[in-house]
């Protein structure tokens, strides 16, 4: 692992903060600690490689948006669609974040610790190897994995509070929504329908939970062992009556 | 895309205007550089019983004395002046702000139920659309709005906002998409003492504004924020709705949500989207609105547009992002984004 870099963000623009982490991976830096961030969007934008970024602060929207390999940390929480169309890579959030988290995802893992607004996982996707996780620990707001292409999105329910969304996987072709506890049926989305959570579905989400709790330092026992409701889409195709007919 | 931010003080203690201009800037990228404003309540307590009128006036030797006849006829010009500006190299000065301190004779106008109320804004529809260079765009009593087309900072320092103080402010970084930007369409929209600041565009405009315009509004300023003030004005002085009940007809529950409410609730609702569908407004939209009994966020029933609400002592806030409310108060004690549709109401305790 490489060297320590540390930069004080206070007061600077977005673009010369980029320019200094892009820098600091150049020049061969393992950890960039960033101090001192208020609002400043897309950092980490595009980066690849394997250094991990702190963010201690409110970083602003689409954090860590392209990004294709580091890992990020944020210690606060973060603004709109943090994982924006990420390829690849970790995105650990300690507090809560905006609308949109892992907006257009496509590899990679973003866990939350707190909540998270509306449209969570709005359009991940899958290919081939390429599976991204969206792990929630508290709750999420309405029109979860809307337009959900692929990948998998779990909500751990940790507040103790039940899942109140509405819409939920509206427009799902693709990919799982795992919630913690009961979801009404009413609160599904058009073109989601749900499962009990299988045996075989807890042994295949376990090792993201235990990596989930691990990163925050939690234990996994009791999550592991949670009730569970699994929304998958109705059909592969749910609107292909809506536009074309065959 | 705009960016928005509000600021109470539930002990109507004043703040400066530096620490919005501040918060309000985080945003710039929200914006375009081509509207920005602000709006101060308190802001005028040595005429605090006079209705402060702004204006813009094209310039002052041929359109001003449009606008002094027409409130000699209809009251007393306490003061007038010019609101003072200081120039900037980014701010093309186009108009002339002007501010009147006026007392309307409530004879004038005496089968209303409130006389005063109903003549300022009746001067303001027919000064605004005469549209002879004079543009009256802040009417309330103890209120004043500060907007320019220009970036959050240029048209804070234009108007040298730190030397203002209020116990509410509103703040609007305008990122026009749909009609061109002008000072006129800058945020926030004022009439009487309401004053809106909105991110996102309210597509049942045309049928809100043949609403409103139905009962003697005129909408003058060729965008679609201006008819929330109205309307604000409409439910709540001139129909006496509670301000949760004026949200609630403005932003309703959905059907499917009335049908499994409780009986007393189910009906409240039904009644209210019945009686105001024409007021509801579509679209995505954040809003966040004012008057001197309280400050009011709410946001289309769907969530198209953020809205971030901080509580910190006395002060409330509410905002597009939660990084302009640290900016404003970096101990901000709770965060929390509300549910769409719902109304976060801040009221004052003295």
């Amino acid at each position: 692992m490489g060297k320590t870099v540390t930069i004080d963000a206070k007061g600077m623009h977005y673009t010369p903060l980029n320019k200094k982490i892009r820098q600091a991976v150049a020049d061969g830096a393992g950890e960039i600690i960033i101090d001192n961030v208020l609002g400043q969007r897309f950092i980490g934008n595009g980066l690849r490689g394997d250094a991990t970024i702190v963010v201690n602060g409110v970083p602003g929207g689409d954090l860590c948006m392209f990004m294709s390999g580091p890992t990020c940390i944020v210690h606060g929480n973060a603004d709109h669609a943090p994982g924006n169309t990420m390829n690849a890579g970790k995105v650990i959030i300690h507090g809560s974040a905006g609308d949109a988290v892992a907006h257009s995802m496509r590899g990679g893992t973003v866990f939350v610790r707190g909540n998270i607004g509306y449209r969570g996982g709005i359009h991940m996707k899958q290919y081939d190897d390429k599976r991204p996780i969206l792990v929630v620990g508290g709750n999420a707001q309405s029109f979860l994995g809307e337009y959900m292409a692929g990948g998998l999105l779990i909500v751990l329910g940790m507040d103790g509070s039940e899942y109140f969304g509405r819409g939920v996987g509206s427009g799902i072709h693709g990919g799982e929504i795992v919630i913690r506890g009961d979801v009404d049926g009413s609160r599904l989305g058009v073109g989601a329908k749900k499962l009990p959570l299988t045996e075989d579905d807890r042994q295949r989400i376990a090792p993201v939970i235990r990596e989930f709790a691990g990163a925050f330092d939690l234990d996994p026992a009791e999550l592991l062992n949670a009730e569970f409701t699994r929304i998958v889409p109705a059909s592969a195709r749910p609107f292909a009556g809506k536009y074309t007919w065959e | 895309m705009c960016g928005i931010i509000g600021v109470m003080d539930r002990r109507r203690q004043r703040m400066d205007g530096s620490a919005i201009k501040r918060a309000l800037s985080m945003m710039n990228e929200r914006g375009s550089g081509e509207g920005a404003g602000y709006v101060a309540y308190g802001v005028y307590p040595e005429y605090k019983d006079c209705y402060a009128l702004h204006v813009f006036f094209d310039n002052t030797h041929e359109t001003k004395r449009i606008v002094d006849t027409t409130l000699e006829q209809w009251g007393t010009i306490v003061h007038d002046e010019r609101i003072p500006t200081y120039d900037q190299p980014g701010l093309r000065a186009i108009h002339i702000p002007w501010r009147y301190f006026f007392k309307p004779d409530p004879n004038r106008m005496s089968h209303s139920r409130s006389p005063e109320d109903d003549i300022v804004a009746q001067i303001v529809m027919r000064i605004n659309t005469a549209r002879k260079g004079a543009l009256i765009y802040s009417s309330g009593k103890n209120v004043g709005v500060f907007k320019a087309a220009g970036w959050p900072e240029e048209v804070a320092d234009f108007y040298r906002i730190e030397d203002y103080k209020g116990y509410i402010w509103l703040a609007h970084n305008r990122y026009p998409t749909n009609t061109p930007g002008w000072w006129g369409g800058a945020h926030p929209f004022n009439l009487l003492n309401w004053s809106v600041v909105h991110n996102g565009e309210i597509t049942s405009y045309g049928t809100n504004r043949r609403h409103i315009e139905s009962y003697g509004y005129q909408c003058t300023m060729f965008t679609d924020t201006e008819v929330v003030a109205y309307l604000f004005d409409h439910l709540v002085r001139k129909h006496g709705l509670d301000i949760d009940l004026a949200v609630r007809a403005l932003a309703p529950p959905f059907w499917d949500d009335i049908d499994t409410m409780p009986e007393a609730r189910e009906k409240l609702n039904r009644a209210i989207r019945l009686a105001y569908g024409p007021a509801m407004m579509n679209g995505p939209f954040a809003i966040v609105v004012a008057n001197h009994d309280a400050m009011v966020g709410f946001t289309d029933r769907i969530k198209l547009r953020p809205l971030v609400v901080g509580e910190c002592g006395d002060r409330l806030y509410i905002s597009s992002e939660e990084a302009a409310i640290r900016a404003m108060e970096p101990n901000v004690e709770r965060i929390n984004m509300p549910p769409a549709g719902e109304p976060v109401i801040g009221r004052f305790v003295v």
